[in-house]
């Protein structure tokens, strides 16, 4: 089959439908067990979700597609989408849902799937944004915003450095900016604690 | 009500871009006798991001703050940023409601999950103090214009314990009680973007854009505001967004901590408002830096 295909399409044609095979209802099953996401299934499809939030015209697929992509079992699809990443979880989905749908959970519980599966898209910088901030909160128990921009742009983009260079001179004029990373007295203690609560 | 102490935890933004929003909590509280203790050797809230990448730790995090609370003594633990608030309001929540999440936390400090309530100051002022209390002390006439109360997301959802989620009143209800005009606006509570202004920048300027842009609409002369990220983002991307657009809104943006501690008779200096990047010639104007009177007020 794959050879035929080959054969009369040329290597842009792609099918842009799933095939009901191609689904994993299983994986919707496990996604709705998971704190928060519980009422997955109760959606209506109305579309508030989409409507109220800040970002959905900025989105590739929306929150209200996201879940329904979800509830069908297209995994791939949710997980490598830039949707979860521009989630800013400002929670007015989910206060707005008529049915209670916490959205921003689902939102969080895919991003930490992508995250562990690798399925997030390379240098966007929002994962990468979060992983380092992560890194950062784990090493010395607080973060720096200085530092975790600095990391972050190192990662996507270095040249960006020079257009935040005006910001990071306006906030130095006025004393907001700490060159220092902060860190905890007790980062040994905290460690430990984090340690032994991982669970993936 | 007399010298209450409560807990306190400022976050990692309040020592750093948001240090103005510091210096003006803790010179209002102690105009009110209020003394805040700080946590020793607090870590970071986690804020949205750790939670994207791990969930049992991000609610650890939250723990261990709790659990210093509770050593300390604290029944009551105030915080001033909105992520922060939102992500302890969030760890007593799931505890209570998800054994498996309380159960990875440890012994001692489940404990003192419930133990501690988590506070935010405009509610704490708002319910403890009491509009009329702070009335009474005014001491100064407001010079400025009309200004629009900006909440934003963490605060107010979805917990909805600070204020009401979808219109929220009471930084508007305790600015007026110390003589402030507050605007109208139905963006109150639309999201800022977060961390979005350093991530995908344009989309982050764009949304601060369109909320500068209905303030100035609806004839705000400042935003006032109860979170550091918020004032961050509305205050210092305001040149760009002239570039840009060509419009210049020159608008100061606030902390409410602020606005109530100059009308308490706090100063220029103390309140830390200097710091701002946008609408500099406003604040020197409403509030001058030797401010020789502190004129009494009917």
């Amino acid at each position: 089959m794959k050879k035929l295909k080959a054969f009369w399409l040329s290597s842009e044609m792609r099918r842009k439908m799933k095939f009901q095979r191609e689904a994993d209802p299983q994986w919707a099953q496990q996604v709705a067990e998971r704190p928060g996401c519980e009422e997955l299934f109760s959606c209506l499809q109305c579309g508030t979700c989409s409507g109220t939030c800040p970002l959905s015209i900025y989105m590739d697929f929306g929150p209200r597609r996201i879940i329904s992509l979800v509830r069908e079992g297209f995994r791939e699809e949710a997980l490598r989408s830039e949707t979860i990443w521009l989630c800013a979880s400002c929670y007015s989905c989910a206060v707005h849902c008529p049915r209670q749908i916490h959205i921003t959970d689902v939102m969080y519980s895919l991003k930490r799937e992508a995250i562990q599966q690798k399925l997030y898209p390379k240098r966007f910088p929002i994962p990468v944004l979060a992983q380092e901030f992560y890194k950062m909160v784990r090493r010395y128990g607080r973060s720096s915003e200085f530092w975790l921009v600095f990391r972050m742009a190192l990662r996507t983009n270095p040249f960006q450095l020079l257009t935040m260079a005006g910001t990071g001179w306006q906030l130095m004029r006025t004393g907001r900016l700490r060159l220092g990373q902060d860190r905890i007295e007790k980062v040994k203690e905290l460690q430990s604690q984090m340690a032994g609560r991982e669970v993936r | 009500m007399m010298a209450a102490t409560y807990g306190y935890f400022p976050g990692c933004s309040l020592k750093g871009t948001g240090v103005a929003y510091e210096e003006s909590l803790l010179t209002l509280f102690r105009l009110l006798d209020i003394s805040l203790d700080e946590l020793k050797d607090w870590n970071c809230c986690g804020a949205t991001s750790y939670m994207s990448i791990d969930e049992v730790s991000a609610f650890g995090l939250s723990a261990r703050n709790l659990g210093i609370a509770h050593e300390a003594g604290h029944r009551e633990l105030v915080t001033p940023c909105s992520a922060c608030y939102l992500v302890l309001r969030k760890t007593q929540d799931y505890a209570a409601k998800y054994p498996q999440i309380a159960k990875s936390m440890e012994a001692s400090s489940a404990a003192s999950l419930d133990s501690v309530t988590v506070r935010h100051p405009m509610e704490l002022l708002y319910n403890d103090v009491g509009k009329e209390r702070i009335k009474s002390k005014v001491v100064r006439k407001w010079k400025g214009g009309p200004v629009a109360c900006y909440y934003g997301c963490q605060l107010v959802r979805p917990f909805a314990e600070a204020d009401r989620a979808h219109d929220p009143t009471r930084m508007d209800e305790l600015l007026k009680a110390v003589g402030v005009p507050t605007v109208e606006w139905a963006l109150k509570t639309k999201c800022c973007g977060g961390s979005l202004t350093g991530t995908i920048h344009d989309v982050g300027v764009r949304l601060n854009y369109i909320l500068l842009k209905e303030a100035a609409r609806k004839g705000a002369k400042a935003i006032v505001t109860i979170c550091p990220l918020c004032q961050y983002n509305l205050d210092a991307y305001q040149s760009e967004i002239r570039k840009e657009t060509g419009e210049a809104f020159d608008m100061p943006v606030l902390y409410f901590t602020q606005i109530l501690g100059w009308a308490l008779g706090g100063d220029a200096k103390s309140l830390g408002l200097g710091r701002a990047i946008s609408g500099c010639g406003s604040i020197k104007e409403w509030f001058p830096k030797h401010a020789q009177e502190v004129e009494a007020h009917v």
